[in-house]
């Protein structure tokens, strides 16, 4: 049997896949931060508890409602969006325009915060959560066996990362949304409210990682700190991809999710460092980001 | 002139009237993992623990302790920072808890340097009572030696004899990794490889795949809570489990047991010296700890109580809180409390008492939220530890 860098093809493509079903996650996140960085100016530091929220909303909604995994994936992009939309409005709002510093404090501020109601409410060990009826097992491709629910997570995701750019940058509505980030007082006086588009926009960012807290849910511990981990990745895919680059972000978190997972068969030990000897290489050489405009 | 005269025999007398009530002031500080992945394990239920120890040692000694508690972040320099200031400047006596290797070894050097005591209940790193011995400290609860031989011995007895691990890329991991194999080699086995994963982690499956393609027939997880969690709820998923390969759940804990649901769990093999359902006693215990934490105690954490428990004893038999009085009277009392029964501490601070193989019921078979665990054996105390002239001690001549 040929063997490529000695390690055997069939575990190579195996790794390859596993890579694409991370990339996943970080694709969605990357992508909601990617929208209000790029529409609203504010780096959202609390993306990460709100996809915490996500996971913890579908788990309580299974235990004290009795709503299975399909209904959350719709209820809690929409329940945590709301809260996203209330946080917007009575904090967020009010600091467009100072610095981009004030932005990131107030929302570090508040994602400990409500990271630590959630652990002070269900302590640190995470709450089980089951894979749906409809996608458990899984298939065997000849070089590994692949759950079913993590190819449905590859597929959903790429749906839901296409739509959201089909819609940003082919859609009247995201129209709008482009040029009110490019200048706000014109497109009001075109008779276009503004500041709702630009609630809207933080919402639907926090929904998608509400999404992607969901999709987590079933494979990843439940608990307080997933958000709190897979934040600082998240955020060195958006700087790669290009801060504000919305194809930039999808695309970036795919590929980072191969990179890491190949380090993962290469060189183990460094997995959890390479996408940030990558960001720093790309910041060092292309300071804008892969898919970014120079300012 | 008068005036001052008279401040000095104001002080003179209250000096006085001092020594006429004294009292022996002891400061525990509680240390650990407040935030992060073992604060479950650890965290404000060790603090309740210990106070639980204050409680049962009862205020009528002459005693008078104070607890303090604070957050090592599993940082080995956060945690060296948090001693020093609490022994220079805070007036704290011991330090008890401390999970996480890596800040656990610091701390015991530190102890020694500035000779406090040092009650070890949540590292498990067998080095403190071996490489890295000390006259300041006690490790009470459970140690890699102890996991390796309760868990893996009964591994491979079963017929587990090739492994692969997946070991947390620090101290802890390396130590269990470390002494699983060599139980794994001694009783004729092979390990057929490893793997270094960053801690801590999330996702598992990637080096769950190049263990299941090395087609070993245990997995050996030496990682510890969220990385342990996750690694056994993926190997389900990814249908290793169900492909023949075992899963070897090196440190688990009942919480840990608890979060995973026993649908995932069922039929994972674990050691632990602990359990709240043991007997009335440990029940009994384990309400009283569940009143005020809404939890059922783990085992690091009933390893607090005991520790504590011991130490003021000792500090009671010694007439003095000097370290290393206190620790020699901790090594010649033997110990006696509710959780871990009657024991001893030996002259490598190592404290010995039995050790439980558990298997994780099926969930039909549980009847509770919190019924977790049946016993597959019973490891005697003088079995389930390291013997003493294996772990290189100083201490020990």
């Amino acid at each position: 049997m040929f063997e490529l860098l000695g390690i055997p093809p069939q575990a190579l493509f195996g790794q390859l896949l596993l890579g694409l079903i991370n990339g996943s996650f970080y694709a969605i996140l990357s992508l909601g931060l990617a929208i209000i960085f790029g529409l609203l100016n504010i780096i959202n530091f609390t993306h990460g508890a709100q996809y915490m929220m996500g996971a913890f909303v579908a788990w309580m909604l299974l235990n004290y409602l009795g709503i299975p995994y399909w209904g959350a994936l719709i209820v809690v992009p929409i329940i945590v969006g709301a809260t996203g939309i209330v946080l917007e409005r009575l904090l967020i709002s009010r600091l467009y325009h100072l610095d981009h510093l004030y932005g990131l404090l107030l929302t570090f501020g508040l994602a400990l915060i409500i990271t630590g109601i959630f652990r002070n409410q269900y302590g640190i060990s995470g709450l089980p959560y089951a894979i749906p009826k409809q996608l458990a097992g899984g298939q065997n491709l000849g070089f590994m066996f692949l759950p079913n629910y993590r190819g449905w997570v590859v597929v959903v995701s790429l749906v839901v990362c296409l739509a959201t750019w089909f819609a940003i940058e082919k859609t009247r509505l995201g129209g709008y949304l482009r040029a009110a980030t490019e200048n706000p007082t014109m497109v009001g006086a075109f008779g276009i409210n503004v500041p709702r588009l630009i609630t809207l926009t933080y919402g639907f960012g926090v929904a998608l990682a509400a999404f992607a807290g969901v999709l987590a849910a079933p494979i990843y511990s439940v608990n307080p700190n997933m958000g709190a981990d897979v934040i600082i990745v998240v955020f060195a895919v958006v700087v790669i991809g290009g801060m504000g680059s919305i194809l930039g972000s999808i695309l970036t978190g795919f590929g980072l999710g191969l990179v890491e997972g190949l380090t993962r068969v290469f060189y183990p030990e460094g997995s959890a460092v390479v996408i940030f000897v990558i960001m720093a290489i790309v910041l060092l050489v292309k300071p804008a980001g892969l898919f970014g405009r120079e300012a | 002139m008068r005036k001052t005269g008279f401040i000095l025999a104001t002080l003179a007398g209250l000096l006085m009237a001092g020594t006429a009530y004294a009292q022996t002031k002891v400061k525990i500080g509680v240390m650990n993992d407040r935030s992060g992945l073992y604060s479950d394990i650890t965290g404000e239920g060790s603090v309740v623990a210990a106070q639980l120890a204050v409680e049962d040692f009862g205020a009528d000694k002459g005693i008078t302790v104070e607890i303090v508690s604070a957050d090592h972040q599993n940082k080995p320099d956060i945690g060296s920072n948090i001693a020093r200031q609490w022994y220079d400047t805070e007036e704290v006596d011991a330090i008890a808890d401390v999970p996480t290797s890596s800040v656990a070894l610091a701390i015991n050097d530190i102890t020694r340097e500035k000779n406090k005591v040092f009650l070890n209940s949540g590292a498990a790193t067998s080095d403190l009572t071996g490489a890295k011995c000390s006259p300041n400290t006690i490790h009470w609860t459970y140690d890699t030696w102890q996991l390796a031989h309760g868990t893996g011995g009964a591994m491979v007895a079963a017929g587990g004899k090739t492994w692969f691990f997946l070991t947390a890329d620090y101290a802890f991991g390396h130590a269990l990794e470390r002494d699983t194999a060599a139980v794994v080699k001694a009783a004729g086995g092979e390990v057929v490889g490893s793997v270094k994963t960053p801690f801590p982690g999330t996702d598992f499956s990637s080096f769950l795949l190049q263990a299941q393609s090395s087609g070993a027939q245990v997995i050996g997880l030496a990682n510890a809570g969220g990385d342990t969690i996750n690694s056994i709820k993926q190997a389900s998923e990814f249908g290793i489990t169900q492909g023949g390969q075992a899963i070897a759940g090196l440190l688990v804990f009942a919480n840990d047991v608890h979060a995973l649901g026993l649908d995932v769990a069922q039929g994972l093999v674990l050691t632990e010296t602990f359990y709240w359902d043991l007997n009335d006693d440990t029940r009994k215990w384990s309400a009283r700890f569940e009143e005020k934490t809404g939890k059922k105690p783990s085992m690091v954490q009933a390893g607090v109580y005991g520790a504590v428990l011991h130490y003021l004893k000792a500090v009671e038999a010694a007439g003095t809180k000097d370290a290393q009085a206190v620790v020699a009277k901790m090594k010649e009392m033997p110990t006696d409390d509710v959780l871990f029964g009657k024991g001893q501490v030996r002259i490598d601070g190592r404290k010995i008492h039995d050790a439980y193989l558990f298997r994780v019921k099926k969930p039909d078979q549980s009847k509770g939220e919190w019924d977790l665990y049946e016993t597959v054996a019973t490891i005697p105390a003088d079995k389930a530890f390291r013997p003493l002239n294996e772990g290189g001690c100083e201490l020990v001549k």
